[in-house]
């Protein structure tokens, strides 16, 4: 009986709502579709495809095989931009997510005023990422420059004023998030955890952040795909400076990230592209990785619960 | 352990401190935009005094200074911005319900394209997607919302399904059966319920594409056209030929319409912004 009201229903709603759609393709899914084969299909598979071609220009590209790669792996700078880019991940990802908690934490203890202050850090997150570097390259050198130095010229500068440019950015944004989860712990938990007896830091590690694990993985996640999409801050904070001039004739850019790195293989050199579509690739790979990881383990947290 | 109202005070004042000291990079380069080239570069922190303050004016050289003017700049900016995100809010929410009312094995494929298309990061594309806007003559500002809706088609089509379908099919089937045909079922009677989502996908892409640097900047042809972040990166290219404090003054120009943007709509906004991240 139930299947039957099932199929009626569903032949009802074909013949009101499927079939007179489906004539209407053309208007509905078409424009979408044709500027997404233009925008994203097209380019990805050509793009795939010139990864295994030497060419300066799409037009002239004659297939190598997997040369690319193999330059690209063998390529010092791209490897120090993949290190590098992942010191600055696994640094930012402790600095913003553990200032970010501490502020949601204390803003949602019925502080006044807190939405206020809400407002105030999250506020440089709506800043993009190039007025954002050249805020904090003057910043910096209008520091630095009493020492007689720069944060174009040192290693060290250069990658704290990236963590510290990042935190500025992110902490509100992730504040956000566990403002949301820090909200959801039920209260009569809470309640029963101080009747038994907890302190305040028992509450807090056996209760709070059990509970809100979703938002802590959410962030996580998030800022490590952040830093490693980096591009724009990247560019005009420092561009890479300072540079290391090898014996071998390369040059190490020593606070260059993957994405820099891509870009200048690209575009600073016309006859690496083949090598630059190759390391695109790769970036690619990484970066879907770190997405499936984090859909396979948000996933099996909805299952258990 | 009742806390006390002098601890709560307490805390008050710590975090308008603490939240002063996080304004303080704006309002630095706020300061330095009334301030005399040299005294941008030799004291970037101190206050304008009566040697340095030079009123307004760098806000007017600013205008001019390098050799694109900045006021086109802008004027592009906004052209870009306000298109493309209206044809992305059209375009993928009408394909987002074709999408999930018509089952067919090609919406499906086109369903999980999008969705694959979020994961790639754009290094992957700019070469091939720069030549192909270029052979197709997507290079001006007019033109450049067909590659956004194609690159940002991922998230937004996203975003409108997983909200599409949980509105019941009884009120599009009521519509149809009252004579509204396909168009009418969809501006008159669906696209009003998507208001939610529609407002949140609107933040999304108007924060993307405003502060958009790498595509515009490979797309459009340099030379006839710039946009904000453009104009911003070629004067800090030129860093020591141009007037710093005019460039300050044009860095609080680009920022106020954000600040503005954000402090009349913010629940919007944080709602927007967040709910595209923890979806994607």
């Amino acid at each position: 009986m139930k299947r039957r009201a099932k199929n009626t229903n569903s032949a009802v709603s074909a013949k009101l709502i499927r079939r007179p759609i489906q004539r209407y393709f053309p208007l509905f899914l078409l424009p979408t579709f044709a500027a997404f084969c233009i925008g994203f299909i097209y380019p990805f598979c050509k793009g795939v495809y010139l990864s295994f071609c030497k060419f300066t220009t799409t037009s002239n590209a004659t297939w190598i095989g997997l040369g690319n790669y193999v330059k690209a792996l063998n390529d010092a700078s791209f490897l120090h931009a993949f290190k590098y880019t992942a010191l600055v991940a696994i640094t930012s990802l402790i600095v913003i997510n553990v200032l970010a908690f501490a502020v949601a934490y204390a803003l949602t203890r019925g502080i006044k005023g807190s939405n206020i202050f809400r407002t105030v850090f999250f506020m440089p997150n709506l800043i993009g990422g190039i007025v954002l570097g050249y805020i904090w390259s003057m910043i910096f050198d209008g520091i630095l420059s009493r020492y007689g130095t720069s944060i174009v010229l040192s290693t060290t500068y250069g990658y704290w004023g990236l963590i510290i440019l990042m935190a500025w950015q992110q902490i509100g944004y992730m504040m956000i998030i566990y403002i949301a989860g820090l909200q959801s712990v039920p209260g009569d938990m809470l309640e029963a955890a101080k009747i038994d007896g907890a302190n305040g830091w028992h509450t807090l590690w056996h209760i709070t952040i059990p509970t809100i694990m979703p938002s802590i993985t959410i962030c996580t996640f998030l800022t490590l795909t952040n830093s490693f999409k980096l591009f724009d801050q990247n560019l005009v904070l420092n561009g890479g400076q300072p540079f290391v001039f090898m014996s071998d004739g390369t040059v190490i850019k020593s606070t260059e990230m993957l994405a820099l790195n891509i870009y200048n293989t690209f575009y600073l050199n016309s006859n690496s592209r083949g090598t630059g579509q190759a390391k695109a690739v790769l970036f690619f790979i990484l970066v879907a990785a770190i997405a499936f990881i984090q859909f396979s383990a948000t996933r099996k947290k909805e299952v258990q619960q | 352990m009742q806390r006390t109202k002098f601890q709560k005070t307490m805390q008050t004042g710590l975090f308008t401190v603490v939240c002063i000291l996080y304004l303080m990079p704006i309002f630095i380069v706020l300061m330095n935009s009334f301030k005399s080239n040299s005294a941008v570069n030799t004291s970037t922190f101190a206050f304008p005094n009566i040697d340095s303050f030079v009123g307004f004016s760098n806000y007017i050289n600013g205008m001019n200074v390098g050799e694109f003017p900045f006021y086109k700049s802008v004027m592009y900016s906004v052209i870009i911005t306000v298109s493309s995100s209206a044809l992305i809010l059209v375009c993928t929410s009408m394909a987002a319900w074709y999408i999930s009312r018509v089952n067919s094995t090609f919406s499906k494929i086109v369903y999980y394209l999008c969705v694959f298309s979020m994961v790639v990061p754009f290094q992957m594309v700019m070469f091939t997607l720069a030549k192909t806007a270029n052979t197709l003559h997507l290079d001006t500002p007019y033109t450049i919302p067909v590659i956004y809706l194609g690159f940002g088609a991922g998230l937004a089509v996203f975003m409108f399904v997983g909200f599409v379908k949980g509105i019941p099919l009884e009120i599009e089937e009521a519509a149809s059966i009252d004579g509204c045909g396909p168009l009418r079922t969809f501006f008159l009677v669906v696209f009003p319920m998507l208001k939610p989502v529609l407002i949140s996908v609107g933040v999304l892409e108007i924060m993307w594409i405003w502060n958009d640097y790498l595509l515009p900047y490979l797309v459009l042809d340099r030379t006839k056209y710039k946009t904000i972040p453009i104009h911003i990166q070629y004067l800090q290219g030129s860093y020591g030929h141009v007037d710093l404090g005019a460039v300050m003054a044009l860095i609080i120009i680009s920022i106020v319409p954000i600040i503005i943007f954000y402090l009349t709509c913010q629940k919007y906004i944080v709602k927007g912004v967040v709910e595209g991240a923890v979806k994607g």
